[in-house]
């Protein structure tokens, strides 16, 4: 027993909300206010300065003043003291609704959420039924019935709406029954009731405060409103809503009278809401502040922050020529610097890349997640999410800076000149819409023709990436579709503007070893038939040897190497690259473990101004942690970012 | 599909069994019971015994009931105890005021509530803040007051609307919109920040969604993406959100009905109340809870016409 006992609640949970609530304003101030108003009503008869009903026909219908202070009613009644004394009759209503409504839903959702079986069952199939009935209508055959009992009336709502309250605790009670310290309690044997008293109950008070409180904001709109009827009150006494009546009748001669009554309903109504959402909030916040690991000190993280992008400054080393005049180039990035908006600021997961893109070529960019390798090729047509921004470098393209256009401009280009495909076909797909619907949007986007023309297109394209039945498939909706077909459909997405060059990330790692090879066929006869240049995101060597002219090394934000395929797996120069490919399952061979490179890419807040591979690379020296890294550019156009990369070729393990 | 929304009216007949079950154990409870409220309190004992006989109130609740689902079967809900005149031939005199009011609110709702949301998703700032203020004062104004407030400013003193009066639509569509425009607007304003905030919140959703990314990537124009891509798929829950406030304007019609004597059913359920007729109130009852199960229906089929998956299935 003692060492289930060990199994302790959870430090946060139950109690502990309400004190959060009290440090919202905005509760504070309704739960003030709310005490206030209910002793100011139940102490009529000591604080209000006039009796409800004496009436001084020489002082009719006045505005605010000294002897009164919120003025009089067309008899001269005081209105401060009728809103004091009409205010017992409406928060008594609201009291007896919200105690119906907790007497009926308390027991009734803890026994259906705690016992299940039948009883939920049954529970569940009245609070059903419960739910449909107009309980206005409901209410006033009651009041039909028991003449003017304005109880009778909030005790029939209390009831009729504990259906969805009695929903609320059951699904609270559920969540709490499962856990680990309820289920150590029972074992342990306390028994049942104490269970709830103890365990159950502190847990669900959270969302049982939200409810109460936001059905007494209703039941006091549906009181006053009754009252404003004249049902349920007896005329000559006071209530507030038979006080905005009495105005409603004058609102010819005189509009104050509606203000003070209405004020004060739409006062204490707006004061329920509050709390009730004060205390929402403090729960929720108690959940995630539990579900949230240690963070790590925000100081640390700003320091590294303003010494990274530092990093960026220093490293232009081997900015070229900023024109796109080499031979062939289609796409020409410089000095490329992505940033996203961190817990502390903004952080650098881009850091100064630059590379060129020539006519026909399919460059591959390589490296492990959280390399920057996506963020890259998002960032060249400007689809970063909104938490993220190019804060330097340039883009080029046909002669124009990418970087320095507005979303509208940039827009006209996307699809056209240059395109993109996503890893995940299945969800890049709008689901509401046919896929060849989607197609001819696009089609008509770009080309501007007729919608049969579009459909005629449409079909081109689909025939262009092999789909199958091009006919049938553009009248099927993505989920219908396989991860292959979706694919293909991605990539007549991509191909409708008949764009020069296409960038796809990560395009086949969703999809089965099978299908891979499929949609690689695909792009490379592709490249053939449109002379396209392709930019692949990968991870995976296999897809660079099998597709790939060229490769980009991505190591934390930054190139660490650039080289042709054939030479980057002759002899890669890079330590990085040079791990990368030793863990490459379809290197492995079967006597030895798969080699691994130990450690993982740091988040991009806590990557060093040095090296930023040091604490993973066995070639690292301490030199290596002196300055920033250059990238040296070697022979065949190659360049690499590392001062021992003499090294590195003859260490090749395979 | 078809299945789904047979289903539906098939669970609606236990409900209708409840509703007037409820409505006529009610009726049972004396004091205010029928025979009495006919003759008034002055009536000798032995016409009140006679009307009760006359009425059938001396046979036991249970064949009383048993007769008034009897009748309702054959298309009859008693007759007005006040009036003499058939129950469901007052209520459908009255049924067209009601469902104009609560179906235009439900579009003012609609139309005001998902614009606002969009905005508020794409662009925050003003509009964002000026949902949280409505929905704030939506919530704490009670509908009646917004009513009174209404007629004070726009029928008393700018005299833009009428106070008071319906139109119907026969006679004049100008003037039958003329007419419902502040009532409409009382009963609607509290939905309108509820569906600007689901509409936000899921346009949010949706707008960092993959395929809105493709869609841009494809050079798909902003005002396609928003309006229809989003829309259409941020619709699915405002549609929940739209069906709630169609059934919170049908329970408001009782009050505002009253503000601007409009001659719908909520009115009437008023003065019944006041004449202890319990049979229209129980009509009333039925008509209430079969209008909220018709538009659960037709809930599921624009959830089916919205989302291919469900129409697909």
């Amino acid at each position: 027993m003692s060492e289930i006992a060990v199994v302790t609640r959870p430090s946060l949970p139950s109690t502990r909300f309400l004190r959060r609530a009290a440090r919202k304003p905005l509760g504070v101030v309704s739960a003030a206010y709310l005490v206030l108003l209910t002793l100011a009503c139940v102490l009529a008869p000591l604080i209000a300065p006039y009796g409800p009903l004496d009436e001084d026909l020489t002082h009719v219908q006045e505005g605010p003043g000294a002897a009164h202070l919120l003025g009089t009613d067309e008899l001269g009644r005081d209105v401060l003291s009728r809103l004091l004394y009409g205010g017992q009759l409406t928060l008594l209503g609201v009291v007896e609704c919200v105690a119906v409504l907790l007497i009926i839903s308390l027991p009734v959702g803890l026994a259906a959420g705690y016992l299940g079986g039948w009883v939920d069952r049954a529970v569940n199939a009245v609070v059903d039924l419960l739910l449909s009935v107009p309980a206005i209508i409901v209410v006033l055959a009651v009041l039909a019935v028991f003449g003017s009992s304005m109880t009778a009336a909030m005790v029939t709502f209390g009831v009729l709406g504990s259906a969805g309250v009695i929903r609320v605790v059951r699904s609270a009670v559920l969540s709490v029954r499962e856990e680990l310290y309820v289920a150590a309690a029972r074992v342990s044997g306390v028994s049942e009731p104490r269970i709830v008293a103890r365990h159950v109950l502190p847990r669900i008070a959270g969302p049982v405060i939200v409810q109460a409180s936001l059905f007494a904001a209703i039941a006091l709109a549906i009181q006053t409103g009754l009252a404003f009827l004249s049902l349920g009150v007896a005329p000559p006494a006071p209530s507030w809503g038979g006080m905005v009546g009495e105005a409603a009748s004058l609102i010819d001669q005189d509009g104050w009278l509606l203000v003070p009554s209405g004020g004060i309903i739409a006062l204490t109504i707006l004061a329920f809401g509050l709390i009730g959402d004060a205390v929402r909030d403090a729960t929720v916040e108690g959940w995630s502040a539990a579900s949230a690991g240690p963070a790590a000190p925000p100081a640390a993280r700003t320091a590294r922050r303003r010494s990274g992008s530092a990093t960026a400054q220093a490293l232009g080393t081997t900015e070229t020529t900023d024109t796109t005049d080499i031979d062939g180039a289609v796409l020409a990035v410089r000095d490329l610097t992505v940033e996203f908006d961190g817990p502390s600021g903004p952080v650098t997961v881009v850091d100064g890349v630059s590379f060129t893109l020539r006519a026909g070529e399919v460059l591959g960019i390589v490296g492990e997640s959280g390399c920057g390798k996506s963020v890259t090729a998002l960032s060249l047509l400007q689809l970063l999410p909104p938490n993220g921004r190019i804060s330097g470098g340039r883009v080029l393209f046909a002669g124009q800076n990418l970087t320095a256009m507005s979303e509208r401009e940039i827009s006209r280009l996307r699809g056209k000149s240059m395109a993109m495909v996503f890893q995940e076909p299945m969800v890049s797909l709008d689901p509401s819409f046919l896929v060849g619907a989607q197609v001819a949007e696009v089609v008509r986007r770009h080309d501007r023709v007729s919608r049969a023309a579009a459909k005629r297109r449409v079909l081109e394209l689909f025939e262009q990436v092999r789909l199958p039945d091009p006919e049938g498939t553009a009248r099927r909706y993505p989920h219908e579709l396989s991860g292959g077909k979706a694919q293909r459909v991605c990539l007549a997405l991509a191909l409708a503007g008949r764009p020069s060059v296409l960038i796809a990330d990560e395009p086949t790692t969703a999809l089965d070893v099978s299908v891979q090879a499929e949609i690689l066929d695909l792009l490379r006869q592709l490249r053939k038939e449109t002379g396209m240049s392709i930019i692949l995101v990968t991870h995976d060597w296999g897809v660079v040897a099998d597709i790939c002219d060229r490769a980009l090394v991505m190591y934390a934000g930054q190139i660490v190497e650039q080289a042709g395929t054939k030479a980057l797996f002759r002899e890669p120069w890079h330590p990085y690259t040079l791990g990368l490919q030793d863990c490459n399952p379809q290197r492995w061979t079967a006597d030895g473990d798969l080699p691994v490179i130990p450690g993982t890419v740091l988040p991009p807040a806590s990557w060093p101004v040095s090296c930023r591979f040091r604490e993973r690379c066995r070639f690292a020296a301490s030199d290596c942690a002196l300055a920033p890294i250059p990238l040296e550019l070697g022979a065949d156009d190659r360049e690499v970012r590392c001062i021992h990369w003499h090294e590195v070729a003859p260490a090749r393990s395979v | 599909m078809r299945t789904l929304i047979i289903r539906r009216f098939v669970t609606a007949i236990p409900l209708i069994v409840v509703v007037t079950g409820v409505t006529f154990v009610l009726e049972s409870l004396v004091p205010g019971n029928t025979a009495r409220a006919i003759i008034g309190a002055s009536g000798s004992p032995a016409a009140y015994q006679r009307l009760r006989v006359q009425l059938g109130l001396n046979n036991p609740l249970w064949y009383q009931y048993w007769q008034y689902l009897d009748q309702l079967v054959h298309g009859s809900l008693g007759t007005s105890v006040f009036t003499g005149e058939p129950v469901s031939t007052l209520l459908n005199q009255r049924l067209p005021v009601t469902l104009s009011l609560v179906l235009l609110a439900t579009a003012f709702c609609a139309v005001v509530g998902v614009l606002l949301g969009v905005i508020s998703a794409v662009r925050g700032g003003v509009v964002g803040r000026a949902v949280e203020v409505l929905s704030l004062v939506g919530l704490a104004l009670p509908g009646f007051w917004v009513a009174i407030i209404l007629v004070a400013v726009f029928a008393v003193t700018l005299r833009i609307f009428p106070a008071t009066g319906y139109v119907a639509p026969s006679a004049s569509v100008s003037r039958w919109l003329w007419a419902l425009t502040l009532p409409v607007i009382a009963l609607g304003l509290a939905g309108v920040a509820g569906v600007a905030k689901q509409t936000r919140d899921s346009m949010k959703d949706v707008l960092a969604r993959e395929y809105i990314r493709t869609l841009r990537a494809c050079g798909i124009g902003w005002r396609s993406i928003v309006w229809k891509h989003a829309l259409r798929n941020g619709s699915i829950p405002v549609v929940t959100v739209l069906g709630l406030v169609f059934v919170s304007a049908l329970s408001s019609t009782v009050f505002v009905e009253a503000v601007f004597v409009l001659p719908g059913l909520g009115s009437m359920a008023v003065t019944a109340t006041g004449e202890h007729d319990i049979p229209v109130i129980e009509g009333i009852a039925l008509y209430f809870t079969v209008l909220v199960v018709i538009v659960n229906v037709l809930l599921d089929v624009v959830y089916g016409m919205l989302n291919p998956k469900v129409r697909r299935a």
